[in-house]
């Protein structure tokens, strides 16, 4: 499984996507990550170029949603709904249902273990 | 008996006696307070003649609602102010930028003009009141700001005590606020320090921050390593303009992140201050004892707080109080309980101020300097931590300096690295963390449910868009296009560009359109995607 990392939005801080992405690495996914400040835009483009299967969305100002639905909505406008979104970050327990309801795969909040997070992605490509 | 190993790598021994100081000379290593290396701290008497400053990192939503949180916060005691700024600011972004869009408001005040600046700091005497602005890739227009509001309030230049953080070496390795690409990025960092080393002496123009780079990760050696070689190459970088280093270097300050280990972290701050004091004099010839000194601001670690059961991070944070004045900070600010998870309550501000007000008056680590001096542990681990804290910095030299690692990534991905290992030992338990990894009851996740979340407003960003389109029609715009234009001109050439920025900032020319006259000249920084 490929995954595509991404920082959407002006928020700088990228410790959790890249301790993410390591953790995702070891556990022998494909990872590529976007670096910081990406509009959705340019997510779901790269997205679509680098043929992944997964996007891992980590956000930490606080617009998780508005910037979660453009991402959804832009895969889904492009044809690209077979690519699941996942989200991460400062994300309170109490915006994991709308966050699904924007379109979210899986939603891993504030306190979820790394573990937790791999084993989601190991999950998913037991399915497929 | 089980292993202890600190977060810098340094096993820790069950007992520390007389031979674990053996090969250090008490008097040139150590010496007294107020005296040169200051390992025991820059001041003789330290606490007993000036406590620490307490400045909360204060900032959301509109200047107006700002204003309000800072009159709150200096009424119950705070006597200095630490402003937060919104990401679009930050970025230099206007707030009805398409980019801006949920973002207006949000982490801090947004600022579009010198109108915004002039409401945060309605009814508060710049002349007296000291104020950071935690601002980096935009520190030169907003720095311009505040000076045109100290002007305007009446404020003698030279009266004038600000503290723009100004790093941007640091938001390259952690923080992420970068715009312009590294060179003219330094450029602009120069033209603050010089300007306000000129114009404003009190001002201290640069704040070297380790914080940011260990709250992404890297250890406590590391943090201080990279701090002291990111303050080097901006010294390296003011001496090319030709400045002396006793012009600038007594005003140079630092940030540095505190979190609850505290002999690790007295450790590191002793070991720093030595170690600056040593470099400014010999390496770098300064001759004024205030350029040897090492002026901190300790501000405790967030990312040391957890979201589980939030009111532990009180008791967190007071350790981290303890730490930091055990440490010798000049300036304190202390994370909220909940700023794991929101942006901080008006209470929980008000229980980390409290909490560094008990700290200093009922606790005693005010009461003499450097307390833990002369305990064979602390002394032994400030010699263990300036051996790592070196070798760190020869591993930074080894890789082409800080400036280049930066441009490279390499610092970036050491940093990860270290982030990633800190996680296992989390995860493992090698690190513990109460009601986290250790001792954790099922009460943890009932408390989650009950997070007093701050409700972001959406009509904070139509007020401040409306309040933008407002000055925008008011304004001079032939006065604004001129500023720009010579904004831009100057840009192409080397001129120190703080006299072309203030003419803007003058004529009420928003962030956005000052940010865009000097990106057409220097283009955008390409992050080094490395980890």
């Amino acid at each position: 499984m490929k995954i595509l990392i991404a920082k959407p939005g002006l928020d700088g801080h990228d410790r959790g996507a890249k301790v993410v992405a390591q953790a995702l690495r070891d556990a022998g996914f494909e990872i590529v990550y976007t670096g910081l400040k990406r509009t959705p835009e340019e997510i779901v483009q790269e997205a679509i170029e680098e043929d992944v299967d997964v996007v891992g969305l980590s956000i930490l100002s606080g617009a998780h949603l508005l910037l979660t639905r453009r991402v959804v909505d832009g895969l889904r406008g492009a044809g690209a709904d077979d690519i699941d979104v996942v989200v991460g970050g400062t994300i309170p327990p109490r915006d994991v249902a709308a966050l699904k309801d924007a379109g979210a795969a899986a939603v891993f909040p504030m306190g979820t273990a790394l573990s937790d997070i791999v084993a989601a992605f190991g999950e998913r490509t037991a399915r497929s | 008996m089980r292993d202890v190993r600190l977060h810098a790598g340094i096993p820790v021994k069950p007992v520390y006696g007389p031979e674990d100081v053996a090969g250090s000379d008490p008097a040139a290593d150590v010496g007294r307070p107020g005296e040169y290396p200051f390992t025991r701290g820059i001041h003789p008497a330290m606490y007993r003649e000036r406590l620490w400053t307490m400045r909360q990192y204060v900032g959301f939503g509109t200047p107006g609602e700002t204003n309000a949180r800072f009159k709150y916060l200096m009424s119950h005691g705070q006597d200095a102010l630490n402003v937060a700024f919104d990401l679009p600011t930050q970025l230099g972004l206007d707030s009805d930028d398409p980019r801006a869009e949920g973002e207006v408001g949000r982490v801090g005040m947004a600022v579009d003009t010198l109108a915004d600046m002039e409401e945060a700091f309605a009814g508060i005497p710049l002349d007296r009141v000291s104020v950071s602005l935690t601002i980096n890739g935009m520190a030169a227009p907003i720095t311009a700001m505040y000076y045109a509001v100290a002007e305007r309030q009446g404020t003698p230049a030279d009266r004038v005590v600000t503290t723009p953080q100004n790093d941007i070496l640091k938001e390259f390795v952690a923080r992420g606020t970068w715009v312009y690409p590294v060179e003219p990025s330094l450029r602009l960092v120069a033209d603050l320090i010089e300007f306000s080393a000129r114009r404003h002496p009190r001002s201290n123009p640069v704040s070297v921050c380790g914080y940011h780079i260990r709250e992404a990760g890297c250890t406590t050696a590391q943090e201080m390593a990279y701090g002291l070689a990111i303050a080097a190459a901006y010294v390296e970088l003011m001496l090319s303009r030709g400045m002396a280093v006793d012009d600038f270097a007594p005003r140079i300050s630092f940030n540095f992140t505190c979190w609850g280990k505290i002999f690790e972290e007295v450790a590191k701050f002793r070991a720093g201050r030595r170690l600056y004091a040593r470099m400014m004099r010999e390496r770098f010839g300064a001759r004024n004892p205030k350029s040897w000194m090492f002026r901190t601001l300790i501000g405790g670690g967030g990312s040391a707080f957890t979201a589980r059961e939030p009111e532990n991070n009180i008791v967190r944070g007071a350790y981290i109080a303890l730490a930091a004045a055990l440490s010798g900070a000049q300036t304190m600010a202390l994370p909220t309980y909940d700023e794991a998870y929101t942006i901080p309550s008006a209470k929980a501000q008000l229980i980390a101020l409290r909490t560094m007000q008990i700290c200093a008056e009922e606790s005693g680590a005010a009461d003499t300097a450097d307390p833990l001096g002369g305990s064979y542990y602390v002394e032994a681990l400030t010699n263990a931590m300036e051996a790592e804290i070196v070798r760190e910095m020869a591993g930074v030299e080894a890789t082409g300096g800080i400036v280049e690692a930066v441009k490279t990534g390499a610092i970036q991905a050491e940093v990860a690295r270290q982030a990633y290992l800190f996680e296992q030992a989390l995860a493992t338990g090698a690190v513990a963390k109460v009601a986290v990894n250790c001792h954790a009851g099922e009460a943890a996740t009932e408390s989650e449910a009950e997070l007093e979340l701050y409700a972001f407003d959406p009509k904070v960003a139509e007020a401040q868009v409306a309040r933008l389109a407002r000055v925008r029609r008011d304004r001079d715009g032939r006065a604004v296009t001129a500023a720009l234009r010579r904004l831009t001109a100057e840009a192409r050439g080397t001129a120190n560009l703080m006299p072309a920025i203030v003419e803007c900032v003058q004529a009420y020319a928003t962030l956005g359109e000052i940010n865009r006259a000097m990106k057409d000249v220097f283009g955008e920084h390409k992050e080094p995607v490395k980890f």
